[in-house]
């Protein structure tokens, strides 16, 4: 990769003393808490942004809340850089380190710490994974409704980080919209606790504020998440179409027409290819564009649905109506989608955008991403999740020629241009993390961005909480 | 007589502003002031009021997103919303009824009180649904937060900061938020005569089946009364509204009703009935009467609710109706000032909030309207006003309670 978006230079003052630093942390720790031998720090380079691996001074492994604060406290104190981490797997950076930082890895707080069905709550440690929790209470009849791709492995503190979405938000929200607490460490180690099991939080509205803020306002602990109770039946259906611009334009009608299904995705043909090449799930390989299309409730409701979006689709020439015809047959199709980043980088090295557009600028977007890819002479994937125009176009290139991963970057950059002329913006769930940084004011005026900023200064007066992330480098206001 | 400006654009309001910060004069932000009252008293001698930035701007039905400038009424945003089978989600409370006031709402004032009926249960509360604004800090500067698209991870989120600030973080001028279909049919189950904690239980296991349930609130008896179309003439009532298609709704409620009839004998409303009682409990109508008393809301986690009133009625008369399964109370105690015993119970049932929301000026004289917040947070809420508002002129005072207002004042230095 092209190592164009740089990070802040190193504090010489923090990197001359490493040993006391490692000592004192080491002090703070239980036995194995911190990692600071090299190739144990490998592990931490990078996360799911892999273009860019930087090693961290060192990695704190906390158990408890009150461990985390001490290492808060004691960085805050030296002016040490502090990157937050859950599991990695983050698609922007987010948990990328620096040479000067420690990381702050939750991936030891993560057991499940009340489960409270009548209240229709859990309470969990921020290093659970997003499926643990539907998985703990799926057999009592709830779930947690966010649900990214990479929820085996991502964290609930990383959902939090980047206000996490999914297939299903289309119905159930974001992570903002179904968590309602959390117990955070501040940067000076002050530990605060907003929201409980109740449906709102007192005073500002901080959870908000917190939910989608990249590491950069404190290290969240602990979560109070919303659980739901599992409609009684879902059916995912496939609706084949010829081209990519009748399957947007059928999504645009269907969520027109007052019909909000639990999840409309969409695929093209070359996202068809590589998940069907891989997961086998019985994609129709005839068609130039797919969509999933989740209907759920009683049979007789998704029945009653089913038949209102068929009679749309049809208008937009649909080729293929399949429904899933067993549960197997369901998570088949599902595997398919959810595999789709996976499947893609066995063929080729890729970058994932995020942009979210208006629905009624879907099929416009899809054919200006096809244009700029063809000129910039490289191949891209569409599979996203269309009911709420949250867009992941995958551009393939290849990583061992920097000419070309390069103009990977650029084109990546240019659609994302285009998401924001048509009023949507860079990221809808992946956050800003390093990679979009630089990108910010395609979106935001200095006065906006100075404005966030000066909130941010609210939080971590020195900017040591994940600080090379979100804001371009330069212009950042003083103190 | 306060002075009021009423800025017809944003850069008005930008002006004004900026000429207060720098004369340091304190402005009341408000919109229709149907709300006026809820909350500290605030200390400033000049209002600026938003109804003059009035009018919807954009609206795609076929993208469920509307933008409207901050001052225009609920009402022609709702016919416009009607007009096209559409609806605010979180379905807004009037306060007027219970809050003895007139004029008209506005879809500003709706945000910055995060004012949420009984859909807050399965669709969000008001902040859910705003997508994005446009504000005017305290240095007179013009920000844009947020966007008008659902999904959208790109920066901090000014926009749910806003959201409920009560006009102390910013001027909001214009507003995105997400609206969605009505749904084509409404039935409610309602069951007769439980106590509030068979109520509560009764709600909590309706919330356990895949019935969808969109309202689920239960009012006693003693306020039962008041309901409309003779809902209460069997005594407590607790009910539980499904939405959606008219085969669907049909469906979940037989099944929703077999399941509780355990509980008590079960009856099922017709949709315009349904409709008006819902109204009626978003409304707080059942309150509306005893103006002499304060009237609290407290948000307690749902099974909680009824703990709390059984606790307070220890030791005074209480008047109780729950939403959203039993976490929101409406309640009026009897007798002297009680903030204090009140924040106690709910701290002692396992943690909430209490807001003041109406209460004459004698009564609301050293009661901090706003729950009290720890001191850590009051702190930072403290700082993230300063980032926001330099000067301190926003309704200073309004969301800090008296004991407070040092910390507030603090805020101006740092």
């Amino acid at each position: 990769m092209s190592q164009t978006i740089a990070f802040l230079p190193p504090r010489a003052d923090v990197l001359s003393q490493r040993a006391r630093i490692i000592a004192d942390l080491a002090d703070l720790l239980p036995e194995g808490g911190l990692v600071h031998e090299a190739r144990e720090l490998v592990p931490f380079e990078t996360d799911a942004y892999v273009a860019y691996r930087q090693l961290p001074l060192a990695v704190a492994l906390p158990r408890t809340t009150q461990e985390v604060s001490a290492v808060l406290e004691y960085c805050n104190r030296h002016g040490i850089p502090v990157v937050p981490r859950g599991a990695g797997t983050s698609l922007c950076g987010g948990a990328i380190p620096q040479p000067d930082a420690v990381v702050l890895g939750l991936s030891r707080m993560s057991a499940i710490l009340d489960v409270d069905l009548e209240n229709r709550v859990a309470r969990v440690q921020a290093g659970v994974t997003n499926l643990s929790i539907s998985e703990t209470v799926g057999p009592e009849g709830f779930f947690y409704a966010p649900d990214p791709s990479s929820q085996l492995a991502c964290t609930i503190g990383g959902n939090i980080g980047m206000n996490s979405g999914g297939a299903h938000c289309l119905k159930y929200g974001v992570t903002t919209n179904n968590l309602l607490g959390v117990t955070m460490v501040l940067m000076d180690g002050t530990v605060i606790t907003l929201g409980g099991s109740h449906l709102d939080a007192a005073g500002y509205d901080l959870l908000g504020l917190v939910c989608g803020s990249e590491g950069q306002l404190g290290v969240v602990t602990e979560a109070t998440v919303r659980i739901l109770a599992k409609a009684e039946g879902a059916r995912p259906v496939l609706f084949g179409f010829a081209t990519s611009r009748e399957a947007g334009a059928c999504v645009a009608d269907v969520i027109g027409a007052g019909i909000i299904p639990v999840a409309i995705e969409f695929m093209d043909k070359q996202a068809i290819e590589i998940c069907e090449a891989f997961a086998k799930a019985g994609y129709p390989l005839h068609v130039g564009a797919l969509l999933i299309i989740e209907v759920e409730g009683s049979d007789a409701e998704m029945e009653a649905m089913l038949a209102a979006i068929v009679a749309i689709a049809r208008r937009h020439g649909v080729m293929t109506v399949r429904e899933s015809q067993s549960a197997t047959e369901a998570a088949l199709i599902w595997k398919g989608r959810k595999s789709a980043f996976g499947a893609t980088g066995r063929i080729a090295d890729y970058i994932c955008m995020d942009g979210t557009v208006p629905l009624g600028k879907l099929s416009y977007v899809l054919q200006r991403t096809e244009e700029i890819c063809t000129g910039f002479g490289l191949r891209v994937a569409n599979v996203f999740h269309a009911g709420d125009g949250n867009m992941h176009p995958l551009i393939l290139f290849d990583a061992n020629d920097p000419a070309e991963a390069a103009k990977a970057e650029q084109a990546g950059n240019e659609i994302l241009k285009v998401c924001v002329d048509v009023g949507g913006c860079l990221t809808g769930e992946h956050g800003v993390g390093i990679e979009k940084r630089d990108l910010m004011r395609f979106q935001f005026s200095d006065t906006d961005l100075a404005q966030q900023m000066a909130v941010r200064y609210a939080f971590d007066a020195d900017w040591l909480l994940n600080p090379s992330k979100v804001f371009p480098l330069d212009g950042r206001p003083a103190a | 007589m306060n002075d009021v400006h009423h800025p017809q654009n944003e850069a008005e309001a930008c002006d004004l502003i900026r000429q207060a910060a720098s004369n340091g004069t304190a402005l009341s932000l408000i919109g229709g002031n149907t709300r006026a009252g809820l909350g500290n008293r605030v200390s400033a001698g000049v209002v600026l009021c938003s109804t003059g930035l009035a009018g919807i701007v954009e609206y795609e039905p076929g993208e469920m997103v509307m933008t409207a400038r901050a001052g225009t009424p609920i009402s022609e945003i709702e016919a416009s919303l009607s007009a096209n089978n559409q609806m605010l989600a979180f379905e807004p409370v009037d306060h007027r009824g219970v809050m003895g006031t007139q004029g008209e709402p506005t879809i500003g004032g709706v945000f910055l009180s995060n004012a949420s009926g009984p859909r807050r249960l399965s669709a969000g509360a008001a902040r859910d649904s705003l997508l994005g604004i446009r504000f005017i800090n305290g240095r007179g500067e013009a920000i844009r937060a947020g966007g008008r698209v659902m999904k959208n991870v790109t920066g901090l989120d000014l926009v749910k900061l806003l959201a409920g600030s009560h006009g102390t973080l910013g001027f909001v001028t214009e507003v995105t938020f997400r609206v969605l279909p009505q749904p084509e049919s409404e039935a409610t189950i309602v069951l007769s005569g439980l106590d509030d904690a068979t109520a509560t239980r009764a709600m909590a296991a309706a919330m356990a089946q895949p019935a969808d349930v969109s309202g689920a609130a239960h009012i006693p008896q003693a306020l039962a009364q008041t309901l409309p179309d003779a809902f209460g003439k069997t005594g407590a009532l607790t009910a539980l509204r499904l939405e959606g298609l008219s085969a669907s709704v049909a469906v979940r409620a037989a099944s929703l009703a077999v399941r509780l009839s355990a509980f008590a004998p079960v009856a099922t409303v017709e949709p315009a009935a349904s409709a008006r009682l819902w109204r009626s409990i978003r409304d707080v109508t059942p309150l509306q009467a005893l103006h002499d008393q304060p009237l609290w809301r407290v948000s307690v986690a749902p099974t909680a609710g009824h703990r709390l009133i059984a606790a307070l009625r220890q030791q005074a008369d209480v008047d109780a109706l729950y939403d959203w399964q039993g976490g929101l109370v409406w309640l009026q105690i009897g007798g002297e000032p009680q903030a204090d015993v009140l924040r106690r119970t709910i701290a002692a049932v396992g943690g909430g909030h209490a807001t003041l929301i109406r209460a004459s000026a004698d009564q609301r004289a050293g009661i901090a309207a706003f729950e009290p917040q720890p001191a850590p947070i009051a702190a930072l809420s403290t700082r993230i006003k300063a980032k926001l508002d330099p000067a301190g002129i926003f309704s200073p005072g309004r969301m800090a309670p008296d004991a407070g207002t040092n910390l507030w004042l603090a805020g101006r230095t740092g």
